[in-house]
């Protein structure tokens, strides 16, 4: 009864077969980043030095470092963290824990979906509307800073939903019949154990924001500053733009310095989601129930 | 039993509907103060149910409907104007354990620091207290730092009773508590049930038909959202027959 048939045999094979065509498959994907890696480390490799990192460009953005779009991009990322984080988890805390479902529920879970979908050139002129013109922001790091908070709200929303969704119900309903509030619960039980995924969301957001260049583009970058930002309300230089800059519209850049910039921006991702990948590591090893 | 003993929760026409579905239909019975009130009945007979329209979980679930009355200490719980506190009065222990991703002392110490208990030398003696009555002090007093949500099956489940005591009811509602519980330590409960009928009204959803029979003053039996039958235990197991898919049900011989 339990011997090997045609059947048995062919349907092994093919599952073999199978497997391998999917590693293929998945082995393919990390291609790319190490050819773009590699590349970037290859020829930016011999640009970095500690000199780069804490000078300014000079010689008309032909030679120097990168500090002013380095200390940019970090005022950039700061001020949308600022903006988007309480705004995204308070909007994700209503959706998952107050909202009841009706329509404006599912108008609004609608919208952030669409969000989501929205080109990053879009956002910017959007920015360009809203915070440079109607909100007579100009052009500034505060302007530029909200564009990319609206351009990364979803992720905030979304990585905050899930992990209130991740803290079981009978927690809460544990709660309630004690006579807890709503709130009363979400601070006591489900933010505690929530606040993990929330951290790992929001890092992911930094790496987004932090790489984006059309929707600061016209809302608070410029393309080349003889100084650092004062406050909110100046304009910036910043890596992603610098970048675009001089790969593109500056003559006499030698060869070698977009890659250098590259290398440094993505590297700031990759640390960053390096960062966050481990922290959820580190907090699946630490079960709680 | 006295015949006119205090009623503690009057229920009058009650009718629980989740969105089409009827889940109880037109039930009425009495609950008095201090005894313990047994329900039993097949699954999805709307025992659980009532057990929330009680604590006016209704709030909480969505498409739940509970038409008809039932009075709390002579107020009708539909109309409480502090559902919070009207909770507060009420403890429930759950068919599965449930420990809060929290310290085990914080698990107990949580409804009174809701109440507004700030004193630690208070909470230190209602904590103790509670655990000490929920039989499980015992095993957990030298960590009580640790999370209750990592203890076992069923000290969870006593630690889910001494929580409810520690809000220091007045009604107690178990759903079916034993079933995450080894024999033993469900005959420890059953023991301090026994007790605390002296301060509580409890009522008591089982599907051990003979636990309700070892426990429970008076018995209630559910069938598919009607109620059956309603009368004092013995009566139920052993008096003259008066529906007879109670007693089909109590002696094992159903369906
Ligand atoms: N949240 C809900 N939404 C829809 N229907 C529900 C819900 N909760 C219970 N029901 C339905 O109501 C009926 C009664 O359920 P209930 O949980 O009260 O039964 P029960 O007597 O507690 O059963 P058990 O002994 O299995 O716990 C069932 O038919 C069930 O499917
Ligand atoms: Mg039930």
């Amino acid at each position: 009864m339990f011997e090997t048939t045609a059947l048995n045999t062919r349907s092994r094979r093919i599952e073999g077969l199978v497997r391998i065509l999917f590693l293929m498959m998945a082995v393919m994907l990390i291609l790319p980043v190490l050819i773009i890696l590699g590349m970037l480390i290859a020829r930016g490799g011999p640009v970095l030095s500690w000199a780069f990192l804490t000078t300014p460009p000079t010689n008309g953005m032909t030679a120097g470092g990168i500090l002013f779009p380095l200390v940019g991009t970090v005022w950039l990322v700061t001020v949308a963290l600022i903006a988007s984080v309480p705004v995204g988890v308070a909007a994700a805390i209503y959706l998952s824990e107050y909202a009841p479902d009706n329509w404006l529920t599912r108008v609004i879970n609608l919208a952030i979906i669409n969000l989501a979908g929205v080109p990053s050139i879009v956002h910017a002129l959007f920015g360009v509307g809203a915070f440079v013109l109607f909100f007579r922001f100009g052009t500034s790091i505060l302007a530029a800073s909200l564009t990319l908070a609206v351009m990364t709200l979803p992720v905030v929303i979304v990585a905050t939903r899930e992990s209130l969704r991740s803290v079981p119900r009978a927690f809460r309903e544990a709660c309630w019949n004690m006579g807890a509030t709503r709130w009363q619960t979400i601070r006591k039980v489900v933010l505690p154990n929530a606040i993990s995924g929330i951290l790992t969301g929001v890092i992911l957001e930094v790496s987004r924001t932090a790489g984006e260049t059309a929707p600061i583009m016209f809302t608070g970058a410029a393309f080349f500053l003889p100084f650092l930002p004062q406050g909110v309300l100046d304009q910036t230089m910043a890596m992603s733009m610098h970048l675009f800059v001089i790969s593109t519209a500056v003559p006499g850049v030698p060869e070698e310095l977009p890659y250098g910039v590259a290398l440094v921006l993505i590297s700031m991702v990759l640390v960053m989601n390096a960062l966050s990948v481990g922290f959820r590591m580190y907090l699946r090893g630490k079960k709680k129930w | 039993m006295v015949a006119d003993a205090k009623v503690k929760v009057a229920v009058r026409d009650l009718t629980i509907r989740y969105g089409e579905d009827v889940a109880l239909s037109d039930v009425s019975f009495d609950i008095h103060e201090h005894e313990i009130f047994g329900i039993i009945g097949p699954a999805g007979s709307g025992k659980t149910s009532f057990l929330r329209a009680l604590n006016r979980m209704d709030e909480f679930t969505t498409g739940m409907a509970v038409d008809g009355r039932i009075v709390l200490d002579g107020h009708d719980v539909s109309e409480w104007r502090n559902l919070y506190s009207l909770r507060r009065r009420i403890g429930v222990v759950f068919p599965l354990p449930v420990g809060l991703p929290l310290s085990v002392y914080e698990n107990v110490a949580l409804a009174p620091r809701l109440a507004g208990v700030r004193k630690k030398s208070e909470l230190d003696e209602v904590v103790e207290r509670c655990l000490r009555r929920a039989a499980l002090w015992d095993e957990v007093k030298d960590r009580l730092d640790s999370l209750g949500s990592l203890l076992s099956g069923g000290q969870q489940q006593r630690l889910t009773i001494a929580r409810a005591l520690s809000q220091d009811p007045d009604l107690l509602l178990l759903d079916e508590f034993s079933i995450a519980v080894d024999p033993v330590t469900t005959m420890r409960i059953e023991d301090v049930l026994k007790e605390l009928r002296e301060e509580v009204t409890i009522v008591l959803v089982t599907n051990l038909v003979q636990q309700a029979r070892r426990l429970a003053d008076r018995t209630a039996f559910f069938l598919t959202g009607e109620l059956v039958e309603v009368a004092e235990t013995e009566e139920l197991f052993t008096g003259t027959v008066r529906d007879q898919r109670t007693r089909d049900y109590v002696e094992g011989r159903f369906g």
